[in-house]
């Protein structure tokens, strides 16, 4: 009788060790399956809420003002990076030309490392939605840690970066993202 | 035997003296090689932001040659490694940095180990004091000796 009773199923207070393992699998699988849910090509910015860098771009071959700091101050904008020899750029252009039309908000243009006169061949031929545009050689870009064109900045009224974008801006990002914030901006 | 050990020897010595492929391109370089072994090394904390699980050092995109140019100038204009780091950081963020910095939201990631060592070191420690209570065999009473030696004894017999 004696040798029978140590061979009967555990105790009730050694339950946990088999509940344990499962419920540290569930948490770990949900954490991963939230995780599947970001989206690896985008980067938050360093930059959100800071002062939009300094800098002074020259214009493109041909054109009168380049694009300055200066330029932000005093006015909800949008500062948009983009690049003739850049394919998302060309999709995301005739956007760009339909919210310029709209005259909702100014577009402000970084034309990121074009050679020569390609950026202002580029606005000549699919129509300039900017305001001013800047030719950058890269640095500028770097300054607003632009890691691929094209990128879109929301800035507000005291020049300080509020949101990016990053990738082509499609319609729907417009209507329901920038300009609900641009209007809440406007305030 | 001799010859098979030299060759052995010679394969070691030829491993050990290959270094990892450099995307840097002469012309990046500074002219100074103590500022440009700097340059590589704060070169090689830095993430391609471009193809991402390459340092700036290693990587063709062109980002990573805009900024490998830039982290030089930073170190040739007196930067030290770690305020040619702060320039970088300070323009993409924490993603940049190759090494991930020690704060509220790593702290998961660097006390993780940590927290399954004690997890791994408490679920131990219960189950081997478990075991210990477990009650040993119990001596067998004088009639159970008496009946299993009267088995041994007639077991012996036939």
């Amino acid at each position: 009788m004696s040798i029978a009773s140590t061979g009967e199923a555990a105790p009730p207070r050694r339950r946990w060790i088999f509940i344990v393992p499962i419920a540290a699998f569930v948490l770990i699988a949900i954490g991963f399956c939230l995780g599947l849910t970001i989206n690896p090509q985008i980067l938050p910015s360093a930059l959100i809420d800071e002062p939009a860098p300094q800098f002074d771009l020259p214009p493109l071959p041909g054109q009168q003002h380049g694009f300055s700091t200066a330029d932000l101050k005093g006015h909800v904008s949008l500062v948009n990076t983009f690049a003739s020899w850049c394919a998302p750029c060309r999709m995301e252009h005739p956007v760009l030309n339909k919210l310029a039309e709209t005259k909702q908000v100014p577009i402000y243009g970084i034309d990121y490392k074009d050679q020569g006169e390609a950026g202002a061949k580029w606005l000549e031929t699919l129509g300039n939605p900017y305001t001013k545009v800047g030719a950058d050689t890269g640095r500028v870009g770097i300054d607003w840690g632009v890691y691929g064109v094209p990128e879109t900045f929301v800035i507000d009224r005291n020049g300080r970066i509020r949101y990016k974008h990053v990738g082509p801006l499609s319609e729907a990002d417009i209507e329901q993202k920038l300009l609900p914030m641009i209007a809440r901006l406007k305030q | 035997m001799q010859r098979i050990l030299f060759q052995l020897v010679v394969l070691l010595v030829l491993t050990l003296s290959m270094s990892p492929a450099h995307a840097v391109r002469p012309d990046e370089m500074l002219a100074d090689p103590k500022l440009e072994l700097r340059a590589r090394e704060v070169g090689a904390e830095l993430r391609c932001l471009v193809c991402r699980n390459q340092s700036i050092e290693d990587s063709e995109a062109d980002l990573a040659h805009d900024l490998r140019v830039l982290v030089r100038e930073r170190i040739a204009t007196g930067d030290t490694n770690d305020q040619a780091i702060a320039f970088v950081h300070a323009r993409y963020g924490d993603f940049v940095l190759l090494r991930p910095p020690f704060q509220f939201d790593t702290l998961l990631l660097w006390g993780g180990p940590l927290i399954v060592l004690l997890i791994g070191g408490f679920a131990a420690w219960r189950f081997y004091r478990g075991r210990a209570e477990l009650p040993g065999p119990t001596p067998l009473s004088a009639e159970e000796r008496r009946r299993l030696d009267a088995m041994l004894e007639q077991g012996s017999e036939t």
